[in-house]
């Protein structure tokens, strides 16, 4: 069961990926944790407040007034020395956007879970992107879950890296509503032994806001300042990227699993003619369906984008490098976006323009509002990719899939 | 290659937490034989509203790439074993997550198993249950429906005995000694693990064959293409009602002969493709002879599914009623309205219509549904406002005089 007291040894659980993150908050001793109720994140704080009500974590759990509140809280918890944990989804998470923007100005190491729900209107509780990417340019860094182990293990690794003083920056982990919040899989649990020597105290140091350290935090400032204080935060974001590395090689060595990559996960692409890219649980699907496409001697692969920010830009040139063509799976959209692409696909097309040999791009929108990503579909998407090859050119920059006509 | 899967059909909020344990529990007995499993909920059902059906499922394979091929999904395409813990749920049902009627047995795979707890017998259910094209097996666990597993109601290892029975029509997925295994896990020894072996060996089961069972076509929804639908979320209103059936009888309108004709403007207010009577477990039946119209039912029901007759009574709408029992709690007149199990019943057709046509037919029916009704009422411990309307006040009463309150 979920609730064992105390973390000694490791354990297999059968568990969704919303209380994989719950049981992470445990093992990493997190001091605060604030809530405030909207589908499908709210499963994280049903987990988080039954593990404590049977007294097996101990934190400050709050219930905000509202998902304002929920931020401002953490964001001020994590100003004083707190470990913090919140999260929400949706039009929730875009509710508490004054203090998501400012909490990661002020560099703050909240970690967030985003259960990715469309923003309604229209009342919709499946999974779209659009919500967590609306944090993309503001110095969060950005993750999308692939599987329920995953959720629990990058949490872990979220707080190692935005609490290492060279980042202070917040982390944001994307889980895909239903099919990973309310979805059970196997998860092994690692021992509160593995996450203690894996996971120091986070120690603000000279930032800490604390009568016996006299700061003053984000006074006002005008244009004599605020252009460097950007700068240091983007000086930040790129120093993530090292300290990712490091503490992903750290986590493989004392948990035993992991990728050969923080950033993303590579399924058959080493000779493949077309690679598939997309994020999150779409990767399920796709992998089925990139099996039987090699069964019939297709050469397709599948490069699934885990950290969204810091964009691994050199790795997925690396990867993408290769191919004769791109297609790439969005589960958001972008409204009057280049070629009314994905998000993902303007980014992808962007960090390869500078390749010698570009492969042809093709952009995909499917699976908005949580409609299910059949292998059909992916062999559908994937025969229009083979087709844009045979005639050397993309005909159709952008296709929505799996929407009536 | 091997894949299993299992969906439970339930009644939110009661049956939660039972359809929870079963399909954790086929999981973990799979986790002993070396399978990989997963098990969840159909997402966009609203389990928390009472009565209103929701499914869970547990799907299992001998290996991770296998049950990839079923993740990231709502439900499964299909299921080697359907299990439907009230049998009420045997018409078909609507939860939220989707429009329209879908038979109890829509994801049973040919040759599948439907697994219902019920006290009734096989050819009663069948009645209820949609004809297939290919046949399935009918197991039945003897048992009322269960709300095992909510806290404030005692087990009545409904959940265990599910399970045994599960090991016995599906010895694919695990045998009876793993089922055990896992039971045993959860701390569910003694006297369960005794109920899930005598299940395993009594389980009744009846070979369905394709075309028995209800012909009733369930009702549909069309999904708008993008074209087709309006800018702006904007969804059109449906027209006002034109009275009773579509006339008065001053006018001269026959409303009986009308309806029988083949005329459906019964009911023209309504939305005829949100129906939610699937959310009903029990029906009121109505004594029109001592009906003293004073409005409350019509008033009271929220679903507004009492219609006007054109002699001024009050006629249950079959197809809106959702079985809250609201109307016999505020009717002022003993025995007018009662609560009456839904399985009794095998149409949605008008108390009314059959009373205005046969007044003393109407009169021996609806006494013996009562009869019926009562003799259920005592058969069982359990009471509550939704199943047993009347006996949860009549042990409040009890209650109230054991601890001296007489206020």
């Amino acid at each position: 069961m979920a609730t064992a007291t105390v973390h000694q040894t490791e354990r297999e659980e059968l568990i969704s990926g919303s209380e994989a993150i719950a049981i992470a908050c445990s093992l990493a001793d997190v001091d605060v944790i604030t809530a405030y109720p909207i589908r499908p994140y709210d499963t994280v704080m049903q987990y988080v407040s039954k593990l404590k009500a049977d007294g097996a974590f101990d934190c400050d759990f709050i219930v905000a007034e509202s998902e304002h509140s929920q931020f401002e809280i953490v964001k001020h918890a994590s100003a004083v020395g707190a470990r913090t944990f919140c999260g929400s989804s949706g039009v929730g998470w875009f509710y508490a956007f004054e203090a998501i923007t400012v909490t990661a100005g002020l560099r703050l190491p909240v970690v967030a879970m985003v259960g990715n729900r469309a923003l309604d209107d229209p009342g919709a509780f499946g999974v779209e992107h659009n919500d967590a990417m609306a944090v993309r340019d503001l110095g969060w860094m950005l993750y999308w879950v692939g599987t329920a182990q995953e959720a629990l293990d990058t949490a872990l690794l979220a707080w190692r890296v935005a609490e290492d003083p060279r980042v202070f920056l917040p982390a944001a982990i994307s889980c895909d509503g239903s099919f990973l919040t309310h979805s059970q899989a196997i998860v092994n649990v690692p021992t509160q032994e593995q996450v203690d020597q894996f996971l120091p105290q986070y120690d603000r140091g000279r930032l800490l806001l604390h009568p016996d350290n006299p700061i003053t935090v984000a006074p006002q400032v005008n244009e004599d300042w605020l252009m460097e204080i950007r700068r240091q935060t983007d000086d930040a974001m790129r120093r993530t990227s090292d300290v990712i590395k490091e503490a992903y090689e750290e986590f493989k060595q004392l948990f035993g699993r992991g990728d050969p990559s923080p950033f993303i996960e590579e399924y058959m692409t080493e000779d493949a003619d077309i690679v598939l890219v997309g994020m999150g649980t779409l990767a399920m699907p796709v992998r089925v369906a990139v099996r039987r496409m090699r069964e019939q001697g297709k050469k397709v692969g599948f490069l699934r984008v885990k950290f969204f920010r810091p964009f691994a830009t050199d790795e997925i040139r690396e990867a993408l490098s290769h191919c004769k063509a791109v297609g790439v799976i969005d589960r958001d959209y972008s409204y009057g976006s280049p070629s009314y692409g994905g998000v993902l696909f303007n980014e992808i097309r962007s960090a390869l323009y500078t390749l010698d040999n570009r492969p042809l791009m093709q952009s995909f929108i499917a699976g908005l509002g949580g409609r299910e990503v059949l292998v059909r579909d992916v062999e559908e998407m994937t025969s229009m990719v083979q087709g844009s090859i045979d005639a050397g050119h993309v005909k159709e920059e952008n296709t929505w899939i799996g929407v009536r006509e | 290659m091997s894949t299993v899967a299992v969906e439970v059909v339930y009644r939110g909020i009661f049956q939660k937490t039972l359809a929870r344990n079963i399909v954790r529990t086929i999981v973990f007995a799979a986790r002993k034989e070396g399978k990989i499993g997963t098990a969840f909920g159909r997402y966009g059902d609203s389990p928390e509203r009472n009565g209103i059906p929701a499914k869970q499922f547990a799907i299992v394979s001998d290996s991770p790439e296998e049950l990839e091929e079923n993740l990231a999904v709502y439900e499964a395409r299909e299921v080697d074993v359907t299990i439907n813990v009230d049998d009420t749920m045997c018409k078909g049902i609507e939860s939220w997550a989707w429009y329209g009627l879908q038979p109890i047995n829509a994801l049973t795979k040919p040759g599948g198993t439907l697994i219902v707890t019920s006290r009734q017998e096989a050819d009663a259910l069948i009645e209820d249950i949609h004809q297939k094209d290919s046949p399935f097996n009918l197991a039945i666990v003897p048992a009322t429906t269960s709300f095992s597993g909510l806290w404030v109601y005692k087990d009545d290892h409904t959940d265990v005995r599910i399970l045994g029975a599960l090991a016995k029509v599906c010895p694919e997925l695990v045998s009876l000694d793993s089922m055990l295994a896992a039971l045993e896990d959860q701390d569910w020894g003694g006297l369960k693990l005794t109920s899930a072996r005598n299940s395993f060996d009594r389980t009744i089961q009846r070979p369905v064959e394709p075309g028995e069972g209800n012909d009733e076509t369930p009702f549909t929804f069309d999904l708008l293409g993008w074209r087709e639908m309006e800018d702006g979320l904007v969804i059109r209103g449906i027209d006002g009602g034109t009275g009773f059936r579509g006339g008065s009888l001053a006018d001269g309108y026959d409303p009986i002969n009308s309806n029988a004709s083949g005329d459906t403007d019964y009911q023209p207010t309504r939305n005829s493709v949100f129906k939610k009577f699937s959310t009903r477990s029990m029906r009121p039946v109505v004594n029109f002879d001592t009906c003293i119209k004073c409005t409350l039912c019509w008033l009271q029901c929220p679903d507004t599914c009492f219609d006007v007759t054109p002699d001024g009574l009050y006629d249950a709408n079959m197809e809106a009623c959702c079985g809250c029992a609201v109307c016999e709690a505020v009717c002022p007149v003993a025995g007018c309205i009662t609560m009456v199990n839904e399985a009794e019943f095998n149409d949605n057709n008008s108390q009314w219509e059959h009373w205005t046509r046969d007044k003393d037919g109407y009169q021996k029916w609806m006494t013996q549904l009562i009869e019926v009704q009562k003799a259920h009422d005592a058969d069982t411990e359990r009471s509550h406002g939704y199943h047993s309307p009347g006996k949860y006040e009549a042990e409040s009463e009890s209650e109230v005089a054991l601890t001296g309150d007489d206020d």
